[in-house]
């Protein structure tokens, strides 16, 4: 772990360039969800919604300048909740549908 | 309680390390690696929630698209903001705690827990408003009354017999974020307290950073709960 006992200050103009940019892609996600895509509607509010995600994770929580560590432990995390959906999503598409209800 | 003087510029009250750290960035290191792996079970435990949501909502578009004509899309809009602001805040309250301005610091802190507190009461007006028409979870989605969204609800019904899944996953993943909202606001409470006693400054600043960290997740977590529920359907 990096021990030089002094950490990064990220400037404040980003900061604030980071809310601007996550204010306009709010409007995006909205402006977006009312054009219909068909299937990839959900694609694309999830790639926003992520890109938005990103952003937080770099400068809010300064991932970008703090130690390698952090990221690989948040990226362990989400590699595993990939993981869960990719299984649950093999089970769920190979199913033989016998009593379609709903 | 605000017995401090703000104009000296370092903690009133510093901060020693405790016995079993080599020293002040041992500490900090450690209780960060300690909030980041706490941060990664969170990521699970939504995270089976949104994977529930996301495969049935593939399985039955129609269904879930139905339900979340009954959300508003602006109250979840102007929560967005509320809480993206609030993250905003609560980074910079770190910022103004690097550079020893600690009043600024503590402004802040308020406003984050201002826009936190912001959030819960738009939130009640939403839980209320749908437990009023009776759009309740699973089996409890009975609706009652007048109006054009009952109307539609029973008109949805006879169409979709178990939408009351949509209200299941929208009440199970907007309880436990807003459950999470209540927590931080504790939280946030604490460091006010603790900052107002002066204990905060840039040598010492690791209650904020690490509730910070939690406070971001659960920004994290609406920044995708916002147009999965409210937007695509």
């Amino acid at each position: 772990m990096a021990s030089d006992g002094k950490h990064h200050i990220i400037p404040l103009p980003v900061y604030f360039q980071v809310i601007i940019a996550l204010l306009i892609l709010t409007v995006v996600t909205v402006a977006a969800a009312r054009v219909d895509f068909g299937a990839l509607n959900t694609v694309i509010a999830l790639a926003i919604a992520s890109v938005k995600a990103g952003l937080v994770l770099a400068y809010f929580m300064h991932l970008k300048y703090d130690d390698r560590l952090y990221i690989v432990a948040f990226g362990t995390g989400i590699f595993f909740l990939l993981l869960l959906y990719f299984f649950t999503w093999i089970d769920e598409a190979t199913r033989i549908i016998q009593n379609p209800v709903l | 309680m605000s017995t401090v003087s703000f104009g000296s510029e370092t903690a009133t009250k510093p901060h020693h390390h405790a016995h079993h750290f080599e020293s002040d960035d041992h500490e900090y290191n450690t209780s960060k690696l300690g909030t980041w792996s706490f941060l990664i079970t969170e990521i699970l435990m939504f995270g089976g929630l949104f994977v529930g949501y996301v495969l049935f909502h593939q399985k039955y578009p129609q269904m879930f698209h139905a339900g979340s004509t009954f959300l508003d899309w602006r109250m979840g809009a102007v929560n967005t903001v509320v809480l993206l602001i609030s993250s905003l805040t609560m980074a910079l309250s770190i910022y103004y705690a690097q550079t020893n301005q600690r009043k600024k610091m503590l402004v802040n802190l308020y406003i984050t827990l201002g826009c936190a507190a912001i959030f819960m009461v738009v939130k009640y007006f939403e839980y209320t408003h749908k437990f009023h028409l009776g759009l309740g979870p699973g089996n409890f989605f009975k609706p009652h009354g007048e109006g054009v969204e009952v109307q539609n609800a029973l008109k949805y019904l006879a169409d979709y017999p178990n939408i009351g899944m949509y209200f299941s996953f929208y009440f199970c993943m907007t309880g436990l974020h807003g459950s999470h909202v209540l927590v931080g606001m504790g939280l946030i409470t604490w460091l006010i307290v603790r900052a107002h006693r002066g204990e905060f400054d840039s040598k010492y600043y690791t209650p904020i950073e690490c509730v910070g960290l939690f406070w971001h997740l659960v920004d994290l977590i609406w920044i995708y709960l916002f147009p999965l529920l409210y937007l695509i359907g």
